[in-house]
């Protein structure tokens, strides 16, 4: 799975690419693999305001919906308006043309609590990890 | 802690075929393999396999079997003959829903009863309970895997593997015979839209039978396919899923399931309360929709006509076959004409949508159009 270096990322499974006091924001990989196929996104418009780990939008696969939580703070200058009409992008290309709004940043401080690719890589391994030690707990069970 | 979640004997099979898991009823299912959509449109254009074990299997025997199938139930169960499948209800004494079930009429005085997974201790209780000693109840679960060979190629891909010749099987009807040298009752029934049939057998065999029907299907395009397609399946061909569109606050008048409720067959548990009910007319009355403006539709979101609330969803969907968010619902009956157009509050918001005539999907019929 690729995490590309250059983003920033949160706990919720979001992605930030940092240009000056502007956030581009996405999903990771993890997250559109996780979801399955993404059939509705539901964004916010452009001047709106957005707080660090609030719900900003929503996607939605063919099952369920899951909210997308904001990165860090500020208003909102673009929205990726081809998203609507083909949400598929993002399965298809979370990092480049899935991408979701891109925000001005009110706190640069916001970032401090973001992982690098390393750390997120570790972060996504350990929630690998705990769904898998108990499959195996479940699988040694069954040879009993 | 919680529960722990039962396994399908096919639970390692899906596990290899790299399938997410995901709870349901107590089970632990696969909801996916390679995802919803795709595995959602083979069944329509080609074949898809499901594991369908967590399904309950309750037989009912002896003298008093076919009385109590009649008492119980909303069909006529004297309308089967041996080798015949019929769609039913469990009802109690308001004509409420307590599951909706397949019956499988295996003799004279033998019938299958298939009931859903989240129901079948329910209902095993109260079958015995009602039985009251006048025919044997068995809750035979455990002795059935079941696996669905759904989708319009689903008896070319059967028919190489069995004796059983399998156009003579008609819907709703079943016959006892071997695939692969393995013992299945192969009943044309399914949980789609599609063509197709529903195999029971011993889960000694069940991953053998898993494996050689996709075997077979293979080059035909069979996928396997998860809990997840079955649920979008069912959905737009407006097939009422239990505890979404039926429960036991819920009658089979007000759910469009008045076809199946035999009046004229003689005396049945809620047989009164319903004929009151259709008497005074119902309050409310399912339906189906279509999202005219966008939003997907979710289970418990409010139905509003004019910003005052008249029902509430109970399954919605972007429809993979129609590319259109759909669902079904409980609308005032005053509400419920096809056309009417009405909102869906989606998260705070509302979005315009139009009642429609259900099924939305209907195999042999091309519904595109907006």
């Amino acid at each position: 799975m690729e995490f590309p270096e250059w983003l920033k990322y949160s706990k919720e499974h979001e992605w930030v690419h940092v240009e000056g006091s502007v956030a581009t924001v996405g999903i990771t990989e993890y997250a559109q693999q996780e979801l399955g196929d993404i059939v509705y996104v539901e964004l916010p418009e452009v001047g709106e305001k957005i707080v660090k780990d609030d719900p900003f939008g929503a996607v939605e696969s063919v099952k369920a919906v899951s909210d997308i939580y904001a990165p860090v703070s500020g208003a909102v200058l673009e929205v990726n308006d081809a998203l609507p009409d083909s949400p598929e992008t993002i399965n298809e290309d979370p990092y480049g043309d899935g991408w979701m709004i891109k925000v001005e940043m009110s706190d640069a401080n916001d970032l401090k609590d973001l992982m690098t690719a390393d750390e997120y890589a570790e972060y996504v391994e350990q929630e690998k990890e705990a769904g898998e030690e108990e499959e195996e707990e479940e699988e040694g069970e069954e040879e009993e | 802690m919680a529960p722990k979640l039962k396994k399908t004997p096919l639970h390692r099979v899906h596990r290899r075929l790299g399938a997410k898991m995901v709870e349901f009823a107590g089970w632990e299912m696969p909801v996916q393999y390679r995802g919803v959509i795709e595995e959602h449109l083979a069944v329509r254009n080609r074949a898809g396999l499901f594991d369908i074990s967590h399904m309950g299997e309750v037989e009912i025997s002896g003298t008093g079997a076919l009385d109590l199938c009649q008492w119980l139930t909303a069909n006529d169960a004297s309308r089967m003959k041996q080798g015949q499948a019929q769609y039913n209800l469990l009802l109690n004494e308001d004509g409420g829903i307590v599951d909706d079930i397949v019956v499988y009429r295996l003799g004279e005085d033998r019938f299958l009863l298939c009931v859903n997974a989240a129901n079948t201790d329910k209902d095993f209780q109260w079958l015995r309970q009602k039985a009251a000693g006048k025919a044997a109840v068995e809750d035979r679960s455990l002795q059935y895997v079941q696996l669905a060979l759904q989708g319009p190629l689903a008896q070319e891909i059967l028919q190489p593997l069995t004796a059983v010749p399998l156009q003579e099987v008609e819907p709703f009807h079943f016959a006892l015979g071997e695939v692969t040298g393995i013992s299945c009752l192969i009943a044309r029934t399914g949980y789609t839209g599609e063509d197709g049939f529903e195999l029971y057998c011993d889960p000694a065999h069940g991953e053998t039978l898993w494996s050689r029907l996709l075997e077979a299907g293979t080059d035909a395009g069979l996928k396997p396919a998860g809990l997840g397609a079955r649920d979008t399946l069912r959905l737009e061909r407006a097939l009422p899923l239990y505890g979404h569109e039926l429960s036991e606050g819920t009658t089979p008048l007000e759910a469009g399931l008045e076809w199946v409720t035999k009046f004229s067959k003689g005396a049945f548990l809620g047989r009164e309360s319903l004929l009151r009910q259709k008497e005074q007319g119902i309050q409310r009355k399912v339906v189906g929709l279509e999202m005219t403006e966008p939003g997907i539709p979710r289970s418990h979101y409010p139905i509003l006509k004019q910003g005052v609330v008249i029902g509430e969803v109970t399954s919605g969907t972007k429809s993979p076959t129609l590319g259109r968010a759909i669902a079904m619902g409980y609308v005032k009956t005053g509400e419920a004409g096809v056309g009417n157009r009405v909102a869906v509050e989606i998260r705070g918001r509302q979005a315009a949508a139009r009642i429609v005539a259900l099924p939305f999907y209907r195999r042999g019929e091309t519904k595109r159009s907006g």
